[in-house]
């Protein structure tokens, strides 16, 4: 959602509300807005790091008419959409989402069983349950009964990724609060954080499992990282996009580039040395 | 809403409720829609299913007739047991109807094939 140019819709109306039946139509037939939400969605799907060549169970959590879902189905994985919004969802069911959809409220908790998603994904939603639209709503409240049941839903060792659009730091600090309260480690991505426009921040949430590192942002040389608490000041520089550049194989930037891709995924990375990439002499 | 839905699905969110599973089902219209077979992926799901609840729910949705009664071993091999469990799980689907809490009695509603789990503000 391009919130910079549109005001926050989270401040004109309760979800269920905003999101009518026009505002979904409208929504959903705007190409620019298709575009954005599937980058989103892909760049967020890329952070869960799915096991290769297997199809899994994922949830997407504000599924809305199913922009973000559609990737999932592209890369060959089957998933489960929750949305406040009925109209949204009534637009998924009219293009024929392959999918299936539940009308719910993240701030009520997930309905599922223990252990049953792979994965989860939440595309520009998350910020919405930081509001008390409703005389009960507390929200510190509804987002700890959100995670600790989106915990349970996970197997042990998935990921949950948030592409979220906090108002300020502080709701950005009560929503991680939650999170980790719940059990989830993890912590803040964020792409491109030194440009106004393509900067974009990322909740990665590990659901137990062994000890996972945190993937890196685009356009970054540092990601935020804190086993319990998160900070959000911490100095970032920047560095030139690495992809698309053509040293050869082998190569000391050529290692170099393919460990920074795999650190921008979470992999177990060595640490670059002086020895990084060094011709070794020959042995006798 | 497909049965492999329908085999997550919890009523447990509701306040008091311990399990709240298997929700039970009242439909009065279910469609079969046609999936592509993707024999890994339901492989993948068979672990994480509760069989008896599979059954129960073919049953309420008179879908029973071909799924076996028990997950048969070596299943990741068996096409033939794949494919009726891909057929129950995927291609079955709950229109409208309702699910109903087995602890509370509680009735959610399925309209145009997707269940409304929205609690009321003394369920919270
Ligand atoms: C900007 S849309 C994004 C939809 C979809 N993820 C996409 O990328 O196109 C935000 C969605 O969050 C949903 N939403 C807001 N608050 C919610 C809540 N409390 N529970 C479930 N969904 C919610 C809205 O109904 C809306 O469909």
């Amino acid at each position: 959602m391009a919130h910079s140019s549109h005001g926050r819709p989270e401040r004109s109306a309760p979800p269920e509300i905003f999101y009518s039946e026009q505002e979904a139509r409208k929504y959903t037939s705007n190409s620019r807005m298709i575009e954005i939400q599937s980058h989103l969605s892909e760049r967020a799907i890329e952070l869960l790091r799915l096991p290769d060549d297997q199809p899994c169970f994922i949830l997407d959590i504000g599924c809305g008419s199913g922009l973000s879902g559609e990737c999932l189905t592209d890369q060959g994985h089957y998933w489960v959409g929750i949305d406040i919004s009925q109209p949204m969802l009534d637009v998924a069911v009219e293009r024929e989402i392959e999918c299936d959809l539940i009308l719910g409220d993240m701030g009520f908790g997930m309905p599922f069983k223990a252990g049953t998603f792979d994965g989860a994904i939440s595309i520009s939603a998350l910020q919405w349950l930081c509001n008390a639209d409703k005389k009960f709503h507390n929200p510190p409240k509804r987002l700890y009964q959100f995670f600790s049941t989106l915990y349970a839903s996970l197997s042990r060792g998935a990921r949950a990724i948030f592409q979220l659009y906090p108002e300020n730091s502080a709701q950005l600090e009560l929503i991680t609060h939650q999170a980790m309260k719940a059990g989830f480690t993890g912590g803040l991505v964020i792409d491109f954080p030194n440009s106004t426009k393509a900067k974009k921040i990322f909740l990665c949430l590990f659901a137990g499992g062994a000890s996972q590192q945190l993937p890196k942002g685009l356009g970054t040389e540092t990601t935020i990282e804190r086993k319990n608490q998160i900070s959000f000041t911490e100095k970032r520089e920047r560095v030139k996009q690495i992809r698309g550049s053509k040293n050869p194989k082998g190569s000391k930037n050529w290692i170099l580039e393919k460990k920074e891709r795999r650190r921008r995924q979470g992999k177990e990375v060595r640490a670059d040395t002086k020895y990084t990439g060094r011709k070794r002499k020959p042995v006798f | 809403m497909k049965l492999l839905t329908h085999n997550m699905l919890t009523s447990k969110i509701i306040k008091g409720v311990q399990q709240g599973y298997p929700l039970g089902i009242t439909a009065t219209k279910v469609d079969v829609k046609e999936v592509d077979f993707n024999p890994d992926f339901v492989s993948r799901m068979i672990p994480k299913l509760d069989w008896p609840a599979l059954c129960k729910a073919a049953e309420d949705v008179g879908h029973s007739a071909e799924l076996p009664k028990e997950v048969v071993p070596e299943y990741e091999t068996n096409e033939e047991f794949l494919k009726k469990a891909h057929h129950v799980l995927l291609q079955v689907e709950v229109i409208e109807g309702n699910l109903v809490c087995p602890e509370s009695g509680r009735k959610f509603p399925v309209n145009n094939g997707i269940p409304n789990m929205l609690l009321n503000e003394d369920e919270v």
